[in-house]
C-alpha cells in the first residue's frame, strides 16, 4: 500500500492549496487526474518560486483543473538547489514547455523529459534569471562596436547606481 | 571489385526550412523550425523567446501600480483583459470592494477588448489565408473602438485604465450614445465580413478538416477558451466561474463540432455578436455612481480631493510614492481573455511590491500543441494553423 507523506493542506482565498514532498509528486498528480472524486484532467499552469535565504529554497506550484467539478487544485513540491524533480510529463502532456521554462529561469532540473533546453532567455545566455540572486540589470549587455562592425557581447557598464526607490515608512 | 547501386545504403534527411522571425505570416516574431519531407510538414519545432522583454522580473521590483502598465503591453491586441485579472488579484488579496459602477463600466470594456482582439484574429488569419479585404474591414472597426477606448484614458491601445479598487475615471459625457451608435451598426459590418468569408469555397476547403483537436487532446494539451470550444468541450469562465457582472447578463456561448479551423473561426465571429448583446444589456442597467472604492489608503482620491484636502494630499503622495499595502498570501486568477484562459498568480510577503507574478498565457499553452496539430499537412496549412491559435508574442514571451 503506497503512503503518501502529506505536509500541509490549506483552504485560502476560495483556494485549495495542497504541499506534497517531492518524492510522491508523480503519484499525487497521477492521483489527482485519475481518481473519480478529483478528476482533474488539465493542467492550467506550473510556476516556480524562489525564496532566496530559506533551506528549501525553490517552490514548484502546480496549477491543476477539474472540468468534471469546476475546481482548481493547488499542489506545491519545495525542493533545494540541488534537487531534482521528476517530470510529469507521462501524465500531463503540456507540462513540456511549462517546465522547460522553469528550467530557464530558475535552473530546477526535470529528470526523465525528453528536451529540456532554453526556452525565453537568449541561445547562449548563462544564468537562471528569475532567481532572486540574478540581478535585474543583468550581468552582460550587447552593443553594436563600430571597430569591429558587429554587435559584441560584454560586461554591463552602468552610468549611474540602480534607484531602487523603496521607502517603506509604515502609514496604515 | 564493383560497387553495385543496390549496395550503396543512402540516408535520407528531411528538409529543414527555418519558417524565420521575420516572416509576414508568423504573427509577430516566431521562428519555426520545420522538418519537410517534400510539402508534407514531419516535425515542427517552434523557438520562442524573440520577445522576451523580463516582464516577471521587472514586476518583481516594482509597486503594484507601477506594474499594471506591463500587463497592457503582455497581449497588446486586447489590452484591458490582462489589467482586469491583475487588478481582481489584488484586490481579492486586499480585500478591495468594486462599486456597481465600476464594474459595468469594466463588463462594457472588457467585452469592447474581446471584439477588438476577434477583428484582428479573423482579420489576419483571413490576410494569411490569402483573402486580403475582410482585414481592412476589421481594421476599420477596431479603428472605431479604439476611439472609446482614447476616450475614456487618453490613449488608444496601452490605456491604463481597469486598476484595483475602479477604474481609473469617469465615463466621459456622450460616450454610451455614441457606443450605442456603434453597436447599431456593427451586426452589419459583421454580416459583411461574414458573407465573404463563411460560405466562400476557397475558404472552406483551405480550413475545414485542417488541424483537428478532439476533445480529448484539446484537455490533454492544457487548451482553454476558443480551442478548447472548439473541438466541443462547454467550458467558458465567464459562465462556471464568474467575475463581475457575468452572472446577471444573459448570453449564449457557442460551442463547435468538429474540433477544425473552420468551427474556430464561426466560433470567434458568433462570439463577437455575443459580445454586443452583453455591452446593450450593460448599457441598459448601469447607474451613475462612484467608479472607484471609497477607501482612499487602498486607491487614489479623486482629484478635487487631492486639491482641497489635507488627508487627499496624503494619501495621494503615499500612494504614488509607497504604493498600496497588501496583506500577504498569494492567490490566481483567472480570466477568460479573448484568447483563452489567462491567469495572474501573485504572491504577496505584505509590503509595496509583489514577490512574484507569474503570468499564464493561453498562447503559451496553445503554441505548444502546434506539433502535434501540424502531423501529416502542409506548409500552407501550417499559416493556416498559427492563425487560428491566435498568436500574439507579447504573451508568450513576456
Amino acid at each position: 500500500m503506497y503512503n503518501l507523506k502529506k505536509i500541509q493542506s490549506k483552504y485560502l482565498n476560495l483556494e485549495i492549496n495542497k504541499v506534497v514532498v517531492y518524492s510522491d509528486l508523480i503519484f499525487s498528480l497521477f492521483y489527482y487526474k485519475h481518481h473519480i472524486s478529483t478528476q482533474c484532467t488539465l493542467l492550467s499552469c506550473i510556476s516556480g518560486v524562489d525564496f532566496l535565504g530559506k533551506s528549501y529554497r525553490f517552490c514548484v506550484v502546480y496549477h491543476l483543473l477539474s472540468l468534471k467539478f469546476n475546481k482548481r487544485l493547488q499542489l506545491k513540491v519545495f525542493i533545494n538547489e540541488i534537487t531534482s524533480v521528476e517530470s510529469c510529463i507521462d501524465i500531463y502532456e503540456n507540462a513540456n514547455w511549462w517546465e522547460r521554462e522553469i528550467w530557464d529561469m530558475y535552473g530546477i532540473y526535470f529528470t526523465k523529459h525528453p528536451d529540456l533546453r532554453r526556452i525565453l532567455t537568449d541561445y547562449g545566455f548563462e544564468g537562471h534569471p528569475l532567481r532572486k540572486d540574478f540581478p535585474l540589470s543583468g550581468f552582460l549587455e550587447l552593443r553594436f562596436d563600430n571597430i569591429q562592425k558587429s554587435v559584441i557581447i560584454q560586461p554591463i557598464e552602468l552610468a549611474q547606481e540602480y534607484r531602487l526607490f523603496q521607502y517603506e515608512m509604515p502609514w496604515v | 571489385m564493383y560497387l553495385k547501386k543496390q549496395n550503396i545504403i543512402t540516408e535520407i534527411k528531411n528538409f529543414t526550412i527555418n519558417f524565420g522571425p521575420q516572416h509576414p505570416a508568423a504573427h509577430g516574431v516566431l521562428r519555426l523550425i520545420l522538418e519537410l519531407k517534400g510539402e508534407v510538414v514531419e516535425r515542427a519545432d517552434p523557438h520562442i523567446g524573440l520577445l522576451h522583454r523580463g516582464t516577471e522580473k521587472l514586476i518583481e521590483n516594482k509597486s503594484y501600480i507601477q506594474g499594471l502598465p506591463y500587463f497592457d503591453r503582455l497581449d497588446y491586441v486586447s489590452m484591458m483583459a490582462q489589467e482586469h485579472t491583475y487588478s481582481l488579484a489584488i484586490e481579492r488579496l486586499a480585500s478591495i470592494s468594486v462599486p456597481f459602477r465600476a464594474r459595468c463600466i469594466r463588463v462594457i470594456f472588457l467585452e469592447i477588448t474581446r471584439i477588438l482582439n476577434h477583428l484582428l484574429a479573423v482579420g489576419c488569419h483571413a490576410m494569411d489565408v490569402g483573402a486580403m479585404t475582410p482585414f481592412l474591414w476589421a481594421f476599420e472597426e477596431r479603428e472605431k473602438l479604439m476611439e472609446f477606448y482614447e476616450r475614456v484614458s487618453g490613449a488608444r491601445m496601452h490605456a491604463a485604465y481597469i486598476r484595483p479598487g475602479g477604474v481609473s475615471s469617469d465615463l466621459p459625457l456622450g460616450f454610451l450614445d455614441d457606443l450605442y451608435l456603434f453597436i447599431n451598426q456593427f451586426n452589419l459590418r459583421l454580416d459583411e465580413i461574414d458573407e465573404v468569408l463563411t460560405e466562400n469555397r476557397i475558404w472552406k476547403e483551405r480550413l475545414v478538416s485542417i488541424g483537428i483537436v478532439t476533445a480529448k487532446d484539446a484537455i490533454r494539451f492544457g487548451f482553454s477558451g476558443v480551442m478548447l470550444r472548439g473541438s466541443g468541450v462547454c467550458y467558458d469562465l465567464r459562465k462556471f466561474e464568474p467575475y463581475e457582472l457575468y452572472d446577471r447578463v444573459n448570453f449564449n456561448i457557442p460551442v463547435g463540432v468538429n474540433g477544425d479551423c473552420y468551427d474556430r473561426y464561426l466560433l470567434r465571429v458568433s462570439e463577437m455578436r455575443e459580445s454586443l448583446k452583453i455591452i446593450e444589456q450593460v448599457m441598459s442597467f448601469i447607474s451613475s455612481g462612484l467608479i472607484k472604492t471609497e477607501n482612499i489608503k487602498q486607491t487614489t482620491p479623486y482629484r478635487t480631493d487631492t486639491k482641497n484636502s489635507m488627508e487627499g494630499l496624503i494619501h495621494h503622495f503615499k500612494l504614488f510614492t509607497e504604493g498600496v499595502i497588501v496583506p500577504s498570501g498569494e492567490v490566481y486568477t483567472v480570466t477568460e481573455a479573448p484568447k483563452g484562459e489567462f491567469g495572474v498568480f501573485l504572491i504577496s510577503d505584505g509590503s509595496n511590491r509583489p514577490y512574484r507574478c507569474k503570468i499564464k498565457a493561453p498562447g503559451f499553452a496553445h503554441l505548444q500543441a502546434l506539433n502535434f496539430m501540424s502531423k501529416g499537412l502542409m506548409i500552407a496549412d501550417i499559416v493556416t494553423i498559427i492563425g487560428t491559435l491566435d498568436i500574439v508574442f507579447g504573451e508568450v514571451d513576456r
